[in-house]
């Protein structure tokens, strides 16, 4: 089952230039975790920019530069101790959650500091030490109504359990809904298992479509 | 070894045309790149030649190759992304190291050699310029969903991707291509880099 609301081309050419600040870069790799043809699009977003890098002007290196690299090459590998890569925190993973996400939750997400927001709606910040928008999980039980509302700025919102429908759509693990002012929406969760989403809000970047129509002629490829 | 004349062809590779018209601003600046560039030309099969040389036989004279073409590049978008003129220098001799010590995860099938270095010095510039993390997918992670699988007709090979690439950079109008470049290379934001050649939308090809 792959996701069918995707993030904007926007925010996905932002994370393959590297300019997408950290939080939504979570939501953006987690959603690229579960999502091939997102992958897709960044990787290609990424061609280009290894394309581009060779019509960059290049700035002289130091007299020498080279002679260092290659002697310090000699001693990286005497020095180096072969480490393999960190392996995820154990989990209780009930919610077979992706990484990156899990490295940023230490243990289980119900160990979590969660707050209730409402009648069955709760929400946990995580990744609070990073800069930018604020990141966290919402839990919303079941068939829960949660009350119509509007947003007072931009919201990234993807479904890792569960799911629920509002007016734009249903969705479920791996899709995401971007909300900026002009939503007002009520979401239902859907019946028979608990919805569990990954939220970015507050500061969450404007896409103007305006990049993702520069480079769609290389997208198209 | 690469000398200018000889980037267009290697026999058997996808050929890399660059089919600006002469005069074009751009093919000017490209050939002005050369000159300062003691590797000479972009072939992008070759340099991919010398990243797999680098990563299978630890070949210090293939990554001189690589270091001579890409080092002064990096440095450049160091530069541009805030980085003063001895860090820019210092990270972007990381940078390579970085390229030699971790050549064996490049997947040529994947990518190509001047994309992965691209994507190194990227994450290199986020980890020191921005003091941030760059959160990535993990395609060992059990929830990875990987993808479908694709008739071997149907899939394009990264020399075609790239050649396609080089094409649509030719074609298309040289501001498009400079905003373009200016969102991967000076950390412009959304549509500031347009409004600031002042490139009417309506010129936008899409």
């Amino acid at each position: 089952m792959t996701a069918h609301h995707h993030p904007s081309d926007d925010i996905l050419l932002s994370y393959a230039a590297g300019s997408l600040d950290e939080p939504t870069s979570i939501l953006i790799a987690t959603h690229l975790a579960l999502c091939p043809a997102c992958r897709e699009q960044v990787s290609k977003a990424e061609s280009v920019g290894g394309e581009l890098l060779n019509d960059v002007k290049p700035v002289a290196i130091q007299d020498g530069a080279l002679d260092v690299v290659l002697a310090r090459l000699d001693e990286g590998e005497r020095g180096q101790i072969n480490v393999p890569a960190p392996a995820a925190v154990p989990h209780d993973n009930d919610l077979n959650l992706p990484r990156p996400l899990t490295d940023y939750i230490d243990g289980s997400t119900k160990s979590l500091p969660w707050r209730w927001l409402g009648p069955s709606v709760h929400y946990a910040p995580i990744a609070s030490h990073t800069k930018g928008p604020k990141v966290g999980l919402l839990r919303i039980a079941p068939g829960t109504r949660v009350p119509m509302h509007g947003h007072s700025g931009n919201e990234l919102t993807m479904v890792l359990a569960g799911g629920y429908t509002d007016g734009t759509g249903n969705y479920t693990r791996g899709d995401v809904e971007a909300a900026d002012d002009g939503l007002v929406h009520q979401p239902i969760a859907d019946a028979g298992e608990e919805c569990v989403c990954l939220v970015v809000t507050e500061g969450v970047l404007q896409p103007t479509g305006l990049i993702a129509r520069l480079v769609q002629p290389f997208l198209r490829i | 070894m690469f000398g200018v004349q000889e980037r267009i062809d290697v026999p058997t590779r996808p050929v890399v045309v660059i089919r600006d018209a002469p005069g074009n601003r751009r093919d000017q600046s490209s050939l002005a790149v050369q000159k300062i560039c003691t590797s000479g030309g972009y072939d992008t099969a070759a340099m991919t030649e010398l990243l797999v040389a680098v990563a299978e036989q630890k070949d210090k004279a293939a990554f001189s190759q690589l270091f001579a073409h890409y080092a002064p590049r990096i440095k450049s978008y160091l530069m541009r992304q805030g980085a003063n003129q001895a860090l820019a220098e210092e990270l972007s001799q990381e940078a390579m190291l970085t390229v030699w010590r971790k050549a064996d995860r490049f997947d040529r099938s994947k990518a190509a050699a001047g994309t992965w270095i691209f994507a190194v010095a990227r994450n290199l510039r986020i980890d020191a310029l921005r003091k941030e993390n760059r959160p990535n997918f993990d395609p060992n992670d059990p929830a990875f969903v990987p993808e479908p699988e694709t008739a071997p007709d149907a899939a394009v090979s990264i020399g075609e991707t790239q050649s396609r690439i080089r094409n649509v950079i030719a074609t298309l109008p040289i501001e498009q291509v400079e905003v373009v470049r200016l969102f991967f290379y000076e950390d412009k934001p959304h549509g500031e880099a347009a409004q600031e050649l002042g490139l009417p939308l309506g010129t936008v090809k899409s």
